[in-house]
């Protein structure tokens, strides 16, 4: 029972996300003053060094409503905007790599980011866990307080000052690895492996430890506290020795408010993973928006987005449908 | 009052921080955002202690400009964020009922979403008709939820407490009992959350400025790592131009860091517990 | 059985040091159920962490000593293994020799593992080996649970039963000796006499050791052999509990006794007004004194001895005895 009713919660608000986030992306830019259909053909003529017809400005715009769906009432446009996103995932071409689809755009960028960010979080949540149960469990001793430490210097700098740090020490001072991402098309060898392991490296690296010190912080607070349980006195007192105290007892306990923190975060993590690959100039989602940004490609913009709001909604989700395998008490009535 | 190490440090570092950005700017002979003011790329001399840059402005003038324009924009707009997430913290936790439904709604809706993509689209809409408030209003958005978070779980654990039903059976109404008997638990958690939240936007704002996606005119910590890529400045080896930002950056927060987790640590054996 | 050596146990914390027994020198007889009783603080808790052997910071033995498997009338010392059991060794015996049921069954379970590796998570390799899950389930039936109890978490058992695993595994290895922390305190009336019907049966079965401490009279009348009444971090009786309970020799024990109703008994319990004194101060004299009805000048000038008043009766009052005045 219990059980059931955690899952329809989980995907009641799954579901309610991704209405609500489809929503907002719609809504954002038609809330907002500027005009992109006009922007563009202030933008031609002025390129084109003359003002054109009215007539050729007025095929212009309707092409360009169709291509943005600004077509018809706002709630037909929206309407229209869910069908397409929802049923036929499509968010139409892109406007600076015309008539390229956006979805084609995506569907390259996105591997590149599940890759880095998937790989970081992985890591990132293991060593961060392992060190901050050993800095709670050891607490008194000086090398815990050191863990602790390192922790608290972590976790207050931002993912792009360790970009940069990283930068500076790895591609300047001691030029290991190149300063961007050149990854250059064709069939996937093992050669492209290897050249994909090195490019992937730093921004991986950053990202690692980007998140490294709040695993560290999170993990050492619920496991100081949960050492001071019952239970843990308990097994103590059987002659329990230390170590399974401390796998057994502490961490199989102090692993599950973490596990809902992970699922939480995803959507910081993933913040810090898009300001990772714009300044390594990773082929990912992030670099993909800054793109989309500068050119003023709104579809693609858009997209993307909406992709980042679906995958990481997903990806918490998948971690929230997990967490009952852990924790017992939700599992079993 | 007895402070920790770790509250002791961060005072200390803000306290330096702050007093560097309301005082030295009297001290300035001239506007550091003005270009050509000095010979381009000088090493550090007495003279200018950073050394210039390629505009020919002198880095540690800059930065001390660009730090205090940071801390203004994260104080202020931590304000009205932990004001916001006080007040429907509040009220979700200890009214509850529909209101705390729709408000927690809210809340975990726009933690799921990462805020840094959504910020990236607002800023290129609102490019050219950026002012630095603009930015501060984008980030009030995406800031507040966190904190609502805490403040609505003590409300919640608050509302059952026996001198609340006593408030209430003497006849107070839920407003006089929200801000006089339950206030002074959220209180310490409020300024946490804003130490927090002046954490938080100093950096996104920042994070925003190095990719070039905030008022990059404006000096911040952001906009001048932004400007020392844009012309290269590792590259052609004017590392100060770099360096000294992020070592500041880097200070700065551990610094803002400390302080809130210093001030929880006190509350908190205050409250009887360790932490 | 265990013989505790003028036994000063301290407790440090960021005010001082504190004595939380102070100076305990008795025999305690093996095959019996011993109740200690006392009020909140008087360090029974304490005694017991100082014969479970459980010293750990803040808390150290100060002064004195525990002697294990010494035989009250030749005062000779068992050995397990050949090796005498002293406070420095006995964590090695933890469980097996010794064992120990906490106050609270509901949180000393770990909530996301099952019972039956809890049964076993704190065995050596050598005790796995033989198969000791059907063992635990054959015992465990025999204590009145179902036996497929063991395979569930402990949030799908009800308090009772929880407490009754906890007898279990305290018992299952048959240890010599058993100390039980306020074992009926967070159950209710019904399961808390079920407990002590169990543990008053693994007693007589076994014919161990068994210390159970309680600040509830109620419990020590339905099961205990020997009384030890504490005070103050002082003993201030011990004896057989049918005497103890019967014709009390210390003031306070009176006192407790008499705040026990009785079926039938209309009148009203007398409390005993006062509180105990705080073990931060310097006391001198008998520590009830304050308290006392029966305290003379004597009593706030001399600190009694625990004297063998009658046989097997112990006492640490000026006036001992005359309690029926």
């Amino acid at each position: 029972m219990r059980l059931l009713q955690y899952l329809t919660s989980r995907i009641g608000s799954y579901l309610v996300v991704l209405f609500i986030g489809l929503t907002i992306t719609f809504f954002l830019p038609r809330l907002l003053p500027s005009d992109p259909i006009e922007n563009y053909i202030v933008q031609l003529e002025a390129q084109a060094g003359q003002s054109m017809s009215p007539e050729e400005v007025e095929a212009i715009r309707a092409t360009l409503q169709q291509i943005y769906g600004l077509e018809g009432s706002l709630f037909s446009q929206y309407v229209g905007y869910l069908e397409n996103v929802v049923l036929h995932f499509d968010f139409g071409p892109s406007l600076a790599n015309f008539p390229t689809p956006v979805n084609e755009l995506i569907l390259n960028a996105l591997p590149w980011t599940v890759g880095l960010m998937g790989i970081s979080v992985v890591i990132s949540w293991a060593i961060g866990n392992l060190v901050g149960l050993l800095a709670g469990f050891f607490h008194d001793h000086p090398v815990a307080t050191a863990l602790e430490v390192l922790g608290v210097i972590l976790y207050p700098i931002p993912a792009y000052i360790v970009a940069l740090v990283l930068i500076m020490l790895f591609a300047y001072v001691w030029p290991i690895f190149p300063l961007s991402t050149t990854i250059r098309p064709g069939p996937l060898t093992f050669r492209k492996i290897r050249v994909i392991l090195y490019m992937s490296f730093l921004p991986a690296l950053a990202n690692t430890l980007t998140r490294l010190g709040w695993n560290i912080l999170s993990m050492k607070a619920v496991s100081f506290a949960n050492k001071e349980e019952a239970y843990v006195t308990y097994a103590r007192l059987k002659g329990t020795q230390p170590l399974k105290i401390m796998t057994g007892y502490v961490a199989r306990n102090s692993i599950l408010p973490q596990i809902t923190r992970l699922s939480l975060s995803l959507g910081a993590i993933f913040s810090g993973t898009v300001l990772i690959e714009i300044l390594f100039s990773y082929p990912g989602l992030g670099l993909l928006m800054r793109t989309a940004s500068g050119t003023c490609d709104y579809n693609l913009l858009y997209g993307t987005i909406t992709i980042t709001i679906v995958a990481v909604a997903t990806a918490a989700l998948a971690i929230d449908l997990l967490y009952p395998l852990f924790d017992p008490r939700i599992r079993l009535r | 009052m007895k402070m920790n190490i770790r509250l002791k440090i961060g005072l200390v570092i803000l306290a330096i921080f702050t007093l560097g950005s309301l005082i030295l700017p009297f001290l300035m002979e001239i506007d550091p955002s003005r270009q050509g003011s000095y010979p381009k790329n000088l090493p550090p001399s007495l003279e200018h202690p950073l050394g210039t840059n390629s505009l020919g402005q002198s880095i540690f003038w800059f930065l001390v400009i660009a730090i205090r324009n940071s801390l203004l924009l994260g104080v202020s707009v931590s304000c009205v964020t932990t004001l916001t997430a006080g007040i429907t913290g509040l009220l979700a936790g200890y009214v509850g009922g529909w209101l705390d439904r729709v408000l927690t709604a809210l809340m975990d809706t726009f933690i799921a979403i990462p805020a840094f993509p959504i910020l990236i689209v607002l800023s290129t809409l609102v490019r050219g008709n950026t002012s630095f408030f603009t930015v501060g209003a984008i980030l009030v958005f995406f800031g507040w939820p966190w904190s609502a978070r805490t403040v609505r779980a003590m409300a919640l654990s608050l509302r059952e407490r026996e001198f609340i039903s006593m408030a209430k059976f003497s006849g107070a109404s839920t407003l006089e009992i929200v801000f006089k008997e339950v206030f002074p638990y959220v209180y310490p958690l409020l300024v946490v959350a804003y130490i927090d939240a002046i954490l938080w936007v100093t950096t996104t704002e920042a994070a925003l400025a190095v990719i070039g996606l905030s008022k990059v005119e404006i000096p911040t910590l952001g906009s001048i790592i932004f400007w020392a890529l844009s012309f290269n400045a590792l590259f052609i080896g004017q590392y100060m131009w770099v360096v000294a930002p992020v070592v500041a950056t880097i200070i700065l927060f551990l610094g803002i860091f400390l302080t809130s987790t210093g001030y929880n640590q006190m509350y908190a054996t205050r409250r009887g517990h360790d932490v | 059985m265990i013989r505790l050596n003028n036994v000063v146990a301290t407790y440090t914390t960021v005010r001082g040091q504190v004595d939380a027994v102070d100076g305990v020198d008795l025999t305690i007889p093996g095959g019996k159920i011993v109740g200690v009783a006392g009020e909140s603080g008087c360090g029974k808790s304490t005694l017991l962490k100082v014969i479970y052997g459980d010293l750990v910071y803040p808390l150290a033995l100060r002064q004195g000593s525990v002697e294990y498997g010494v035989d009250d009338v030749e005062y000779t010392v068992e050995t397990k293994n050949g090796r005498r059991v002293t406070t420095s060794n006995i964590k090695d015996y933890w469980f097996k020799y010794i064992s120990y049921i906490p106050q609270s069954s509901m949180s000393s379970l770990n909530p996301v593992v099952r019972i039956r590796k809890q049964f076993v998570d704190f065995m050596d390799a050598e005790q796995r080996k033989a198969n000791v899950l059907e063992g635990i389930r054959e015992y465990v039936k025999s204590l009145d649970l179902p036996p497929e109890a063991i395979d569930a978490y402990p949030h799908q058992l009800s308090g009772g039963m929880r407490q009754r695993i906890m007898v279990a595994m305290a018992t299952f290895f048959k240890p010599d000796i058993i100390l039980a922390d306020e074992p009926t305190t967070a159950l209710d009336v019904v399961v808390q006499k079920g407990i002590l019907l169990l543990l008053m049966d693994i007693q007589a079965h076994m014919n161990n050791t068994i210390i159970i401490v309680s600040h509830d009279m109620g419990v020590h009348y339905q099961t205990a052999h020997k009384m030890l009444i504490m005070y103050a971090a002082k003993a201030v009786e011990f004896g057989d509990s049918e005497e103890a309970f019967q014709a009390p020799l210390h003031p306070y024990t009176k006192m407790l006794i008499e705040s026990l109703p009785t079926i039938g008994d209309d009148r009203m319990r007398k409390g005993i007004a006062g509180r105990p004194p705080s073990l931060w101060e310097e006391l001198r004299g008998c520590r009830f004194a304050p308290r006392c009805p029966l305290a003379t000048e004597l009593c706030l000038a001399q600190e009694p001895e625990l004297i063998e008043h009658k046989p097997g009766h112990f006492a640490a009052c000026h006036y001992a005895g005359n309690t029926h005045q």
